[in-house]
């Protein structure tokens, strides 16, 4: 998995709460066996007009924020069904960190295995980085994951939360599989075989 | 020992190590594989040279992606029929039992669990679906998962985790006439609203819940997703015994007597810790409609649409005319006068055996409205086969619904059951998101029994003194 440490780059706001994963990416596109790709698809019906021309009204078809990097988004954001195609599209658009004030469970649980940041900041430091990010590409924003900080254009900085072990998965790129493979294969089979005796019908 | 509720129970038993980080690996005893999160997982054990650790603990079905028209004929559409195929390779490559598309088995994924006894009290469920909550209705732990997770569990048939806090939903009284499991579940999300449970095990309790049917039980444990909390509890009782005894997957003779024993323990134990309480009288609650784009946009049959001047949080206020905007409603209008096109009967939320008979309840003897188009899935092949016993398909075939093969269908709209932009529809199924049922599709949720009065109507009405 890809690392994250520092990312520098434009932020695009997207004022809206309660963004689903449907929003993010339309069903349409989870008929893919792939994981890549589905950077086409993202926010698609916020992004393309019926004729499928880009709707010039969406933010990240305004001049200056297609190359966005960073997505300032509403309260509760990614809330919705547990698809990982949501993390996949955002990635593959080139999208490696979200800020917001909250995050629905399973998406940000998916984010931490595709290298994708979810920051949590509190509302009034999401008011100002709504700010920064209305500045287009003028206001880049900087996120150093190790100090848990997003700095801004004009040398403000803003903490965000995050728990120590996720840090840490995002920091090294960790592979969960790898590790409880290797490192509990025998806490697993022991357990196996205690519930095979207290637990027989399963 | 302190007294624990029915999710530390659980919990507890499936520990399996803590890791030197604080988090928990957590013992799977049961997985769910659908077509649509599971080949990208499948396409990971294979570059990595591993196995499915636990092919007997894990179930394969089709149901996102399926046409819901004549299974003999060829799918209509390429991509889809490769991702069902991709499955059922990846079933016989690993040894994963698997229910195809012509298999009387086959139906949602959260119907077939609990109607083969796979999903069973005190276990562990996941599934890389969200509604995977639904399994909840037999106090099984049971959330849904991303597909890196799905992936992780394959391999491993354990899962990295969190615990999450407690949270009680207690519903006391009983429903009165013309209010169902849906409404319960409705008004809890408008209450709490949609990040109301986020990192939360809901457990329902209370009178109201004891009287539910298994069905209803599942029909609220399934949405706990939508008011946020990954997973939803109900304590086993009789009636979850019942429904299981002499299912073909669930224990069977002594050994079934045995689990009972067990399942007896699986209680929240008196004076146990809950950091959040809700509570809710059932006999207060009328049948509920949603009127916008978000399940917590909810309001009573007798209403009208909310005004969301009247909100103070900016964000908020903004994110409701959006959603009425989309819904092409204005405040003000009663619920009542909500012209409808379509009608949807149906999915994990809604789509079980006690639904239909609710529906054909409803209907029969009489005519869907000459502007409403209104179609009916069954959830699994079982229930479409119960119900053809039991006569449901020819009422609702004479009333003018459209009788269709089992799948998700219109809850999420993947296959070619879905609203043509600006359409509306009465929907049994679990979102009204933007988009989810089709494209600019208006999605309003609402029991099987108000969607078929709609139907009939042409507009949402009142069941409680209809007919």
């Amino acid at each position: 998995m890809q690392k994250f440490t520092t990312l520098t780059g434009v932020a695009a706001p997207l004022e809206i709460i309660n963004v689903d994963t449907d929003m993010i990416i339309p069903k349409q596109y989870l008929k893919t066996i792939k994981r890549t790709g589905l950077g086409t698809g993202l926010f698609s019906e916020m992004r393309y007009n019926e004729d499928g021309s880009d709707n010039p009204d969406f933010v990240l078809n305004k001049p200056g924020y297609k190359a966005a990097t960073i997505l300032v988004a509403g309260d509760n954001f990614g809330c919705g069904s547990s698809r990982e195609h949501a993390p996949w599209a955002l990635v593959d658009y080139g999208i490696r960190c979200v800020i917001s004030t909250s995050f629905a469970d399973i998406f940000y649980n998916n984010c931490f295995n595709n290298g994708l940041l979810p920051a949590i900041v509190s509302r009034e430091d999401l008011d100002k980085l709504f700010d920064d990010a209305n500045r287009g590409a003028n206001a880049t924003l900087t996120i150093d994951l190790e100090a848990q900080e997003i700095r801004g254009p004009d040398g403000g900085v803003v903490k965000f939360e995050i728990d120590p072990q996720r840090k840490h998965k995002l920091l090294n790129g960790l592979d969960d599989i790898g590790e409880t493979v290797h490192a509990r294969g025998p806490a697993i089979d022991a357990y196996e075989q205690r519930i095979a005796g207290n637990r027989p019908w399963l | 020992m302190a007294p624990r509720t029915l999710y530390d129970k659980i919990w507890n038993d499936h520990v399996v190590d803590t890791r030197e980080d604080g988090a928990s690996l957590l013992y799977i005893d049961r997985h769910l594989v659908h077509e649509v999160t599971s080949p990208q997982a499948f396409e990971g054990l294979r570059v990595s040279g591993r196995k499915v650790r636990a092919p007997q603990k894990t179930l394969a079905v089709v149901d996102h992606n399926v046409p819901t028209s004549d299974r003999s004929k060829p799918n209509p559409d390429p991509e889809s029929a490769t991702q069902i195929e991709t499955l059922a390779q990846n079933a016989r490559d690993f040894g994963v039992e698997y229910y195809s598309e012509h298999d009387v088995r086959q139906g949602v994924v959260h119907i077939i669990g609990p109607e083969q006894g796979f999903t069973l009290p005190g276990t562990t469920i996941v599934c890389g679906d969200s509604h995977t909550s639904t399994h909840g209705a037999f106090g099984a732990l049971a959330h849904g998962i991303g597909t890196s997770e799905v992936e992780h569990v394959l391999a491993t048939q354990t899962l990295i985790q969190k615990k999450a806090r407690n949270m009680l939903v207690q519903v006391d009284g009983s429903l009165p006439a013309g209010v169902t499991a849906k409404d319960i579940i409705l008004a809890i999300i408008g209450e709490i609203g949609t990040a109301g449970g986020t990192g939360h095990v809901m457990e329902y309790a209370g009178q109201a819940i004891r009287e539910l049917s298994m069905e209803g039980r599942m029909t609220v444990c399934n949405m706990s997703i939508e008011g946020g909390a990954r997973a939803g509890l109900i304590a086993p009782d009789e009636k979850t015994y019942e429904y299981l005894r002499g299912r073909p997957k669930a224990p069977q003779g002594a050994a079934f007597d045995e689990a009972v024993r067990f399942w007896d323990t699986l209680r929240t134990d008196e004076g146990a810790h809950f950091d959040s309480v809700i509570r809710l009288d059932a006999a207060n609650l009328p049948p509920i409609v949603s009127w916008g784009t978000s399940p917590e946009d909810v309001i009573s049959v007798a209403g009208v649409v909310p005004d969301p001047d009247q909100i103070t949080d900016e964000a908020k206020r903004i994110s409701k005319h959006r959603a009425l905007e989309y819904m092409g409603l204005k405040a003000g209008t009663k619920i009542t006068d909500i012209g409808i096109d379509r009608v949807f009967i149906g999915s994990c939320t809604n789509g079980r055996i006690e639904d239909l008979r609710a529906v054909a309840r409803m209907v029969e003897g009489r005519k869907v409205h000459a502007s409403v188009n209104a179609m009916v899935v069954p959830g699994s092949g079982l229930v479409k086969q119960q119900a053809e016993q039991e006569g449901i398909d020819k009422i609702l075939i004479a009333a003018g619904f459209d009788w269709r093969e089992p799948g998700c269908s219109m809850c999420l709209a993947m296959n070619p059951d879905r609203l043509a932009p600006h359409e509306r529809c009465a929907s049994t199924s679990n979102r009204n998101f933007e988009g989810r049922q089709g494209f600019k599709g208006r999605t309003h949720l609402v029991s099987p029994a108000m969607a078929a009065a709609a139907a009939i109507e042409g507009h949402f009405v009142d069941i409680r003194n209809w007919g």
